[in-house]
């Protein structure tokens, strides 16, 4: 029986000592959660948050009887880079207008993967709007669904208005390697977002 | 989880005030508590603390994040991180925030992005 912290030396305990976040965004019905699901190394878990600093806006709304019901979902998994590593995974919110209640749920983030479904573009723009605007990093993982049509990367990154520097990979969120591919390349783009920072001006 | 310890059952409300001695949100050092920050307990759980947070003591032995202990506790986030507070000021619990970019994405810290590619490889 032994509680000595994060820091035990010479016993690597049974859990990680640390800890980084990617967040994984884009428009409701994108795959977010089957992207979550598949990288995971354990079964996606949810943790919720009650809407306390909202009810001033819902008290008047119909449906007051249900406020107590009102929460936001985040699905959550994790993944096991070593034995004091772990990447957690966070699905954010398929309603986009109460991500401002997770107080800084992008500011501890390494970086994020948005999701888009290529035969709705613009379910994901606010996702990608948002992320810039917040400065989080970021790659763009087009969800290939049977019918999707092959449309030219160039032709997607234009609609979607992003930069040149922004990688665009296409994956299967149902399939775990692909979806590790989708954070390989999240972390190259971090590397290389490193390294131009690092240049002299 | 039992569903009767789901937040969303009909006295939840009630259930957090009471918990919370009708705290919304934490105070001090907790305020920066993240979905990904890790917390391990530092004493064993004592007789005549509240249940709660004895049962956050026994579930961070080994480090655990707060997301994990929300969905294993059945309790929303910022009700947890009141509970959190009060240990971390107690000095029963350490936390430990997850690695953000701008840390990540400078000098030395390029060898954790290292690390992460060689892990995410290996899977």
């Amino acid at each position: 029986m032994d509680f000595k912290g994060f820091d035990r030396p010479g016993q690597p305990g049974g859990g990680p000592t640390r800890s980084v976040k990617v967040m994984i965004a884009g428009g409701f019905g994108t795959g977010k959660t089957t992207m979550v699901r598949s990288v995971s190394d354990i079964r996606p878990l949810t943790t919720e948050e009650t809407l306390t600093q909202a009810s001033a806006d819902v008290d008047h709304l119909i449906g007051v009887a249900d406020k107590a019901r009102t929460t936001v979902s985040l699905d959550f998994g994790k993944i096991s880079i070593n034995d004091t590593l772990t990447l957690y995974l966070f699905g954010t919110p398929g309603q986009e207008r109460f991500w401002f209640l997770w107080n800084g749920l992008f500011k501890g983030a390494l970086g994020a993967v948005v999701l888009v479904d290529t035969r709705r573009l613009a379910s994901s723009f606010r996702a990608i709007e948002e992320m810039e605007r917040q400065k989080v990093p970021f790659v763009i993982a087009l969800n290939v669904f049977p019918d999707s049509q092959d449309y030219p990367v160039e032709e997607i990154r234009d609609a979607l208005d992003i930069s040149p520097h922004t990688p665009v990979v296409s994956f299967d969120a149902r399939d775990r390697a692909a979806g590790r591919d989708v954070l390989v390349a999240l972390i190259r783009h971090l590397k290389d977002h490193a390294a131009a920072a690092l240049e002299p001006r | 989880m039992s569903a009767a310890r789901r937040p969303t059952e009909p006295s939840g409300l009630e259930r957090y005030y009471v918990l919370t001695g009708g705290r919304s949100g934490p105070a001090g050092s907790a305020a920066s508590l993240d979905v990904a920050t890790l917390v391990v307990a530092r004493t064993a759980p004592s007789p005549g603390m509240q249940h709660e947070h004895q049962e956050i003591l026994r579930r961070c032995r080994d480090p655990l994040s707060v997301a994990e202990l929300g969905a294993h506790l059945g309790l929303p986030f910022n009700i947890l991180a009141v509970l959190l507070s009060d240990l971390l000021q107690a000095g029963r619990i350490e936390a430990r925030d997850p690695i953000p970019a701008h840390d990540a994405g400078r000098g030395t810290d390029l060898a954790l992005l290292e690390e992460i590619l060689s892990g995410l490889q290996r899977l």
